[in-house]
């Protein structure tokens, strides 16, 4: 059975898709032309085992984080299919459902049970998160915007952690943290992989995902050019890369 | 079913693909945006509520004495030009009377407002946490609630400090309220998917707002209304309730059951109606934010 399946999925964006006034919907209407379109995602297949881990690399724009959300169930595919199998975690930005004027522990609270978990489990791994943060005690129940970026995103993987996901998401998030947080969540992550979970993660840059996931795929303007394990798909990546650069 | 394709690799091409094939579209295919999610929706729910509650009040130096203060200056205002000024309303108790009209009034409006931007406000939580959707003008009316209780505490002291009587028809009072309640949620369903789309729609609610201050019967009373568009008024939710608020604080009786089937059968259809409206628009919110 397959953590992630996806199977040629395409992803279509419209030009002014967004924030769209009245204005530009009649001008449309006037004018009579489709709107353009482009696929910031083209017909991607991939597969992850439970236990396994895959990155996604390309550059900036190339559909990595389209990707992630289409395997998040945020947005839904234009052709093909996504198939989940199990829990999700996905920590797609910094802190996307923390907020500024409360504190750390609320901030602990409303992000697990936006996470799924039940006021109960809520209460049960309260300690298990701040502890993880490594933030003391007296600062958790201070403004999340008295913390420092660092402060923060420690907190929001933690909370992430702490579901106890069957699958997580992971979007370019690790490259903040001091290095002995860093080390802290590789740890967790390879405990995470060893009982039988799988990780999906993002970047644009090799480094940190290197040392996590076993498997990558290259992706550039929405399509895949290289999979495999991922040393060869790095090398091959940073190789192309630079002349190009 | 598995087209091939130039730039299209798998891996694990030799893992027997068909094999697994099947199993795996019998899982969870994911065609709609809907998210796997399988939390405890009222525990979301009570936190999303007391988040707005909290970043609304929280750098107030007043806090929620500011939904004391807001309507009782209002009342203030228009009782002195009301009374004083074109001596046009002759209603006894006219403060009473005001805030009978003034309470659900500003519970419809606020509400309303917010429940319209809470999901283009909330973006940055549609597009990154897969959380039903609903929830989110839900959070963002009920938020809200605290607002009204506090409110409906200081109408029934102003109708105490009037001397008028609590009979028993007060006992229709929570269902009144639950029924304004649930007509704003649905109301808010359907123009926060709208305005994800089309974001001219918070002002056209804002436009509607400021119409329906005066097409409701808040600062006049019904026998004032010329018969010929009685009937137009009996058919708006919100007067129908001002009415039967003003029947049973002020006159002391129940509301005559037509109005109250009426405000069921409203509340429940427009409920009905936001929640299959925003079933519809909910798949390309993601697109639109």
């Amino acid at each position: 059975m397959y953590a992630i399946e996806l199977n040629n999925v395409s992803k279509i964006y419209y030009r002014h898709g967004g924030r769209m006034l009245l204005r530009n919907r009649i001008q449309r209407i006037m004018s009579g032309r489709p709107p353009e379109s482009f696929a910031a995602v083209k017909n991607v297949s991939f597969r992850i085992r439970r236990g396994e881990s895959l990155a996604v690399v390309g550059p900036n724009g190339a559909g990595k984080s389209t990707l992630l959300s289409l395997v998040a169930g945020l947005c839904r595919p234009d052709q093909g299919y996504v198939s989940v199998n199990g829990r999700v975690a996905a920590l797609l930005e910094i802190g996307s459902g923390f907020h500024p004027d409360l504190t750390g522990a609320e901030n602990i609270k409303l992000n697990a049970s936006l996470l799924g978990l039940s006021r109960k489990r809520t209460a049960a791994v309260f300690d298990e998160i701040v502890e993880f943060s490594g933030i003391p005690a007296e600062f958790i129940g201070e403004h999340l915007r008295t913390y420092s970026s660092g402060m923060a995103m420690r907190l929001a993987f933690s909370v992430a952690i702490n579901t106890d996901p069957e699958l997580l998401l992971v979007d370019e998030v690790l490259a903040v943290g001091d290095s002995a947080f860093q080390e802290k969540c590789f740890r967790k992550i390879h405990e995470f992989r060893d009982s039988g979970k799988s990780l999906l993660c993002v970047s644009h840059a090799a480094g940190m995902v290197q040392q996590l996931c076993d498997q990558a795929v290259w992706l550039d303007h929405g399509e895949i050019v290289m999979t495999g394990p991922i040393d060869e798909v790095m090398e091959a990546y940073k190789g192309r890369r630079t002349p190009g650069a | 079913m598995h087209t091939e394709d130039l730039f299209t690799s798998r891996p694990e091409e030799a893992s027997g693909f068909d094999e697994n094939d099947r199993n795996a579209s019998k899982s969870a295919s994911r065609k709609g945006s809907e998210p796997s999610w399988n939390g405890d929706l009222l525990f979301a729910l009570s936190n999303l509520v007391i988040k707005d509650f909290k970043v609304r009040y929280r750098n107030m130096s007043l806090g929620v004495f500011w939904s004391l203060l807001n309507p009782l200056v209002l009342m203030g205002v228009l009782t002195f030009v009301f009374t004083k000024v074109t001596r046009s309303n002759s209603a006894p108790h006219f403060p009473a009377f005001v805030m009978c009209g003034l309470v659900p009034f500003n519970f419809f409006s606020i509400g309303w407002t917010s429940g319209t931007t809470s999901l283009v406000e909330n973006a940055a939580l549609i597009k990154r946490v897969p959380i039903p959707r609903e929830i989110v003008p839900l959070a963002a009316v009920l938020s809200n609630c605290l607002h009204l209780l506090i409110q409906i505490f200081l109408l029934i002291v102003l109708v105490l400090a009037s001397g008028l009587p609590i009979t028993v028809s007060w006992l229709w009072l929570p269902y009144l309220w639950a029924m304004e309640v649930v007509f704003v949620c649905g109301l808010s369903l359907v123009s926060s998917a709208v305005n994800v789309y089309v974001r001219d729609t918070r002002y056209l609610v804002e436009s509607i707002n400021t119409v329906m201050f005066w097409a409701v019967p808040v600062v006049y009373s019904f026998s004032v209304i010329p018969p010929v568009y009685a009937e137009i008024y009996k058919l708006n939710p919100l007067a129908a309730l001002i009415l039967a608020m003003r029947d049973i604080l002020l006159e002391g009786h129940a509301p005559r059951w037509e109005l109250l089937v009426k405000l069921t059968l409203v509340a429940a259809l427009t409920f009905t109606f936001g929640l299959a409206v925003f079933q519809r628009l909910k798949r390309r919110f993601y697109d639109h934010l």
